[in-house]
């Protein structure tokens, strides 16, 4: 139905009809199911930085679980508080950071070290325990395969359901995931009913690049696949999306200009097939990219509207490896363009005295409820 | 204006004493919205050394002298990316030892053997410069019911590089020590990687890996305990790879 109102467009017609005033957020919305990912990569590759920008912002994809995330004018953040070893301490520490710093409205999301059910099991117990004692209204995931998730669901507190996804069957096999397998994961947290104001329940992550990887891209080119990865994710009605564009490495994104357009047409792709797109500002330490780099990315992405950024301490992942966006980062870019946490979470903030309603954080006391 | 500016400038965080169970950046203050100087500089010495070592090069003379200790040959070898440049761009050439490489290897490999240790750059030449010698000295003499083949060094190399040397090698398991991907608090960390059967085109399921092995990760000695471990879990079941269940609580990032 979407489909047929544009079927008869060139893809540079497309592209001259998104950037149109016609191209309203609602006309958007209502025909996101009608774009194919492989035309809407093609158009993202007959766009300059601010055609993507201009589009991405005008679609406003919003998600609910505990909270509401993707209003416009709104900023949110996954609190990403990895341990090289899952030290219950040593990531209890970082969240209660990362919360001190406003951060976590997104998720609360560990990338465990090992995938061992057990081991996922204290995470998910531990990070629900703080949620539930400190009364947070967000949601919480270990970044685990999803079929560790399927054997442990019946014994822990899973909220948001998380796997890795890509444009190619073949690259889906090779991380241990079917379309069936998804689904299967999909019934059986929605059976949870775990989620207050809504029931998306997926959490899936991308990269330009995997199919390269995983030798089975047949010889497509990898914007593409990645926006064959975002249909699949649409089919999910996923909480987030978020794609690590410079975890990946410099043989598919080389220095910060490829790493910033890469985010740039992933967001804009994202956004427009109907998911709730955040991003990963991050690059690695063999890529030709710094903090600068970072920095306009980050500014960039927040014009665009994206949904939602990570928040690491100090923006070092001592876990993965990686620079990624510091909790700072995330108070800089509401600042500079007036963005608050998604609705329910900044009442938290307000009520537990770490933010005014200005925005501006506040002095935190050693005797603040969180540090007891 | 009669009185200056005060200089308690940044806003401190109260939690500091977190610090004692995490290395992340934690308790790091702020002002306005920003992170404070002292920090934002130590940020940018952690990330120099980390470029440092994606940049390293093997020493490989120094490496050859202090290897000599195990009346092994040591033989030092090239991979297809000839510049670092390259190498970075184009990880299937790091695969791949170059044709005169190739061709020395061939030359010089006439038996067959048990094990051949393989003394990679990766992606940090410092991680192997620092962490490789300490290793092999615990973990050599426990290994003397095993033929032992040449070791080699290789530079500009990857993972998978160490399949075709040991193929050459004819040697039936293959132990590569390579240089893992730098971080910030972590530019010279050493990852083992140990593959039974090794031929071209094996991919990272058929190998056990141990990662983080440097003073302030896993230690020395602890490292070798899993490597060897893992040896003669390999050689007994005949196999390595997911089949091949490291017990212990080590983990692997690729």
């Amino acid at each position: 139905m979407s489909f047929s109102l544009i079927s008869h467009f060139t893809v540079g017609e497309l592209r001259d009809w998104l950037l149109s005033d016609n191209a309203t957020t609602t006309t958007l919305q209502k025909l996101a199911k009608g774009f194919t990912p492989e035309m809407i990569a093609a158009v993202s590759k007959l766009m300059r930085n601010q055609d993507l920008i201009v589009i991405a912002q005008k679609c406003e994809i919003i998600t609910r679980f505990r909270n509401t995330i993707g209003l416009r004018g709104r900023l949110s953040t996954r609190l990403q508080p990895n341990h090289p070893t899952d030290d219950l301490k040593g990531i209890a520490a970082s969240m209660i950071d990362g919360l001190l710093y406003g951060s976590g409205d997104a998720v609360i999301g560990i990338n465990p070290a090992t995938d061992s059910p057990a081991s996922v099991v204290s995470l998910l117990n531990m990070i629900d325990g703080l949620r539930t004692k400190y009364n947070i209204p967000t949601q919480s995931c270990v970044l685990c395969h999803v079929t560790t998730i399927l054997q442990v669901i019946k014994q822990a507190p899973v909220d948001l359901v998380f796997q890795s996804i890509a444009g190619t069957e073949k690259t889906n096999k090779s991380f241990g995931i079917s379309l069936s397998i998804l689904q299967e994961a999909y019934d059986a947290a929605l059976s949870l009913q775990r989620g207050t104001i809504g029931n998306n329940i997926m959490y899936f992550e991308t990269g330009q690049g995997s199919s390269l990887s995983a030798n089975a891209h047949h010889n497509i080119d990898q914007q593409t696949l990645e926006t064959r990865a975002y249909a699949v994710a649409r089919k999910f009605n996923p909480m987030l999306v978020n794609s690590v564009v410079g975890f990946i490495g410099p043989e598919y994104l080389f220095d910060g200009k490829q790493i910033i357009r890469a985010a740039l047409e992933d967001h804009f792709c994202g956004k427009l097939l109907g998911l709730p797109m955040g991003v990963d500002v991050c690059y690695t330490n063999h890529a030709e990219a710094d903090q600068d780099d970072m920095d306009n990315l980050l500014t960039l992405l927040g014009v665009a509207g994206c949904n939602f950024i990570m928040g690491i301490p100090g923006a070092d992942d001592i876990m993965l490896n990686y620079q990624s966006t510091s909790f700072h980062d995330a108070l800089y870019l509401r600042k500079v363009l007036n963005k608050r946490p998604s609705p329910e979470f900044e009442a938290w903030l307000l009520k537990q005295q770490i933010m005014d309603e200005h925005g501006n954080q506040l002095p935190i006391q050693s005797s603040h409820l969180l540090l007891q | 204006m009669s009185t200056t500016i005060s200089n308690n400038i940044i806003q401190q965080d109260p939690w500091s004493s977190l610090k004692a169970f995490t290395a992340a950046r934690i308790a790091l203050g702020r002002t306005g919205t920003a992170i404070p100087l002292k920090e934002v500089l130590a940020f940018k010495l952690a990330f120099a050394h980390a470029r440092d070592a994606v940049y390293s090069l093997l020493d490989d003379q120094q490496l050859a002298v202090e290897l000599d200790i195990f009346k092994l040959p040591v033989y030092s070898l090239q991979s297809k990316s000839d510049s670092r440049n390259i190498y970075l761009q184009r990880p299937d050439l790091g695969r791949q030892l170059n044709d005169t490489s190739k061709k020395r290897l061939q030359d010089l490999s006439k038996e067959e053997y048990d094990i051949c240790i393989i003394l990679a750059d990766g992606l940090s030449a410092t991680a192997v410069n620092k962490n490789a010698l300490p290793v092999l000295r615990s973990l050599i003499p426990t290994l003397k019911q095993y033929n032992i083949a040449p070791i080699i060094i290789v530079q500009n190399a990857r993972v998978a590089i160490g399949d075709e040397i040991a193929s050459i090698c004819k040697a039936k398991l293959s132990v590569v020590l390579i240089g893992e991907r730098p971080g910030l608090s972590s530019p010279d960390s050493l990852g083992a990687y140990l593959t039974f059967s090794p031929m071209v085109g094996l991919t990272d399921e058929s190998r056990n890996c141990i990662s983080n092995i440097r003073l302030e990760g896993l230690q020395h000695n602890l490292a070798t305990e899993k490597i060897l471990y893992l040896i003669q879990e390999s050689f007994r079941l005949n196999l390595s790879g997911i089949n091949l269940k490291d017990t212990s609580k080590s983990y692997c990032k690729l």
